[in-house]
């Protein structure tokens, strides 16, 4: 990665197309600390805490890949639990022991009944089918825009739940595939945290995240500057939807377990409010957000529990995010990255 | 007329007024204040759980619609005045994020309160039986529903162009800072289009347990999202084309089922979205209405 990078005069921070070599270190020692972290986490906590840590990071990762989509682009598209839906049918039919597919599953043609992959390539092929039907439908659905666009991603769910639910002899309808191979362990989501904060974090402050930018604040100047506005939403929507694929096939995994339900709308809203509390286009706003409102959610459910109020956590999410959008409507940290992080990682100061 | 076709007709009428009148609170409080309401079809499940415990506490029938027009109205009033209003004036998805919020907490609330348990709803013995006409037969239900639904929407009609209150929401909608400047009270009247729809929805509620005869807490989530289809059907912004809209979808989706093939029942859903995509790419301005606003 930093072999191609030469260091620009620092009076260069408007465009900021080149990482200098110290914030690749910087990057790569955090990554080493975190990774330490988790180490330590995985032999001192108990087993439910580890898997809970590898939940936090998906989460964190689809927000973050949601900030590409969302807040770089500025493509308000709720459509994430339809591409992870997707990709953990695709990848859990791909993993899925070729024993019990034959009865469990009909209709599947003979060579992909007889396949049984390990985790890997089916994540990749996860993705790349998420990718392709953001292809296919992006073209279309991304002439839309504002909440028009959220609506008919939000029917993109619906469609896909359908699907799911109705093409039985491929998916179980709507019981879902229930024992799949427990692939995916807190390192695999740890990996996956780091490949997409890093591509995004790339892509934020490249040349081509400045021209997501570009068009998220006027389409129209943005496209009189010579930027093919058309080409780079559907780029961001379908890295957008790769990454979503991903993290849905690497969720099931975890869980060992996918239903047409799994993925639901809720989820979808759970992700936004990550995105906006954190302030929209902010990596580490995502990341804080994300991590926060998994760790609140999850340790009100024993009082949930307890109380027998279920639902509860759900609702103050819900007010949180109300409170946000009342006293800080662009989120915690804007559109940005916090001047420490940017020092850090960027190795030039902020303007 | 066939006795099987008649009876997809009059289904599929019901279905619509359903649709109808929660698509036309929708609408009108787009055309107001420019937000895409999804705290709106909860205002479904108020009505239906209202209905439910009016019912059970033994209050007659016709004052039980009174009453639940009147807490479907509040609760909208009270969903616009603590939420929506100090929010006004921030970007479209700004609004449209706080609505989910609202949706999201009202479901949840509703869970908390009265767990996820369906609940047996029934209209009285009376309206459950069916009545013949030349030939032909079809549940007094769903005639009820269908009459009543058209009667709820002639005097909304009523009040919109023929009151000065009815005056002051079309010019609201049409320019909320002109109709400001010309002495119009602005939030009131946008408080008032907040009460019109939720009664409105909150009717539907009524007619959906009635229709149904089973009610849960999450029961509103989809009629607000076909709500909004039934909008985008008419033309989103206005009441008319709302109106229109719900009915052609009620009885586009009940055709769907009953014209096609056993096994696509279950792609119901799937159709009506896919619908909303193909309306939404071909005639974003709805099918009925001439609009420049830019949404595609």
């Amino acid at each position: 990665m930093a072999a191609t990078q030469e260091v620009k005069p620092s009076n260069d921070t408007a465009v900021g197309t080149v990482v200098p070599r110290g914030g690749f270190i910087a990057a790569a020692l955090t990554v080493l600390a975190a990774a330490a972290a988790v180490f330590a986490a995985q032999h001192g906590f108990s087993a439910y805490v580890v898997t809970l840590l590898a939940l936090l990071f998906i989460n964190a990762a689809l927000a973050v890949s949601l900030t590409l989509t969302n807040g770089l682009t500025g493509l308000f598209s709720l459509g994430h639990p339809a591409f992870m839906t997707i990709g953990a049918y695709v990848a859990a039919i791909l993993t899925f022991s070729a024993r019990r597919k034959g009865s469990m599953l009909p209709d599947l043609p003979e060579w992909l009944a007889a396949t049984e992959l390990s985790m890997l390539p089916a994540l990749l092929i996860a993705g790349l089918a998420g990718g392709l039907v953001a292809l296919a439908i992006g073209g279309a659905v991304l002439r839309l825009k504002g909440h028009y666009l959220a609506v008919a991603t939000l029917g993109l769910i619906i469609v896909v739940q359908g699907l799911a639910t109705n093409w039985d002899g491929i998916t179980r309808g709507g019981a879902g595939l229930s024992g799949l191979p427990r692939h995916v362990n807190v390192w695999w989501a740890f990996g996956f945290l780091v490949f997409v904060v890093a591509l995004t974090w790339r892509m934020k402050f490249s040349s081509l995240g400045r021209a997501m930018m570009a068009v998220r604040e006027n389409e129209l100047a943005a496209e009189c500057s010579g930027i093919n506005a058309a080409r780079l939403k559907i780029l961001a929507f379908v890295v957008g939807a790769v990454l979503a694929a991903m993290a849905g096939a690497l969720l099931s995994h975890l869980i060992s377990v996918v239903t047409p339900k799994t993925y639901s709308v809720l989820l979808a809203f759970n992700i936004v409010v990550m995105v906006v509390i954190g302030g929209s286009g902010s990596i580490t706003g995502a990341l804080a957000a994300a991590a926060a409102i998994t760790i609140l959610s999850e340790s009100l459910r024993p009082v949930e529990e307890s109380v027998g109020l279920y639902g509860l956590s759900q609702v103050i999410v819900a007010l949180c995010l109300i409170l946000v959008l009342y006293l800080k409507p662009a989120g915690l940290f804007g559109s940005g990255e916090p001047a420490v992080v940017r020092r850090l990682f960027s190795g030039r100061k902020e303007p | 007329m066939s006795q099987y076709l008649f009876q997809q007709l009059i289904n599929g009428l019901a279905l619509g007024s359903l649709y109808a009148l929660v698509a036309i609170g929708f609408s009108m409080i787009y055309g107001i204040v420019r937000l895409i309401n999804f705290a709106h079809g909860d205002l479904v499940m108020i009505g239906a759980f209202s209905t439910l415990a009016l019912v059970t506490a033994g209050v007659p029938w016709p004052l039980i619609l009174v009453f639940v027009l009147t807490i479907g109205a509040i609760a909208g009033m009270t969903i616009e005045t603590i939420v929506f209003r100090p929010i006004r004036g921030a970007s479209q998805v700004t609004g449209f994020i706080a609505t989910l919020a609202v949706s999201i907490a009202i479901q949840n609330s509703a869970l908390m309160i009265l767990s996820g348990q369906p609940r047996n709803f029934l209209f009285p013995a009376g309206m459950r039986q069916r009545v013949g006409l030349g030939g032909v037969n079809a549940s007094l239900t769903d005639i009820v529903i269908i009459v009543l639904t058209l009667a709820l929407i002639a005097g909304l009609f009523l009040i919109v162009y023929r009151t000065r209150l009815g005056t002051a929401m079309r010019a609201t909608a049409e320019n909320l800072t002109a109709a400001r400047l010309m002495g119009v009270a602005v939030n009131r009247t946008i408080l008032a289009a907040f009460a019109i729809g939720s009664a409105l929805a909150a009717v539907s509620g009524l007619f959906w347990g009635g229709k149904f005869g089973q009610i849960d807490p999450l029961l509103g989530f989809v009629p607000g999202l076909k709500a909004f289809v039934a909008c985008v059907i008419g033309g989103v912004g206005s009441i008319g084309g709302a109106m229109m809209g719900g009915y052609i979808l009620g009885l586009a989706e009940v055709l769907f089922v009953g014209l096609l093939p056993q096994e696509f029942s279950g792609y119901r859903d799937t159709f009506v979205f896919l619908l909303l995509i193909v309306i939404l790419l071909v005639r974003p301005s709805g099918l009925f209405v001439r609009q420049t606003e830019e949404r595609a």
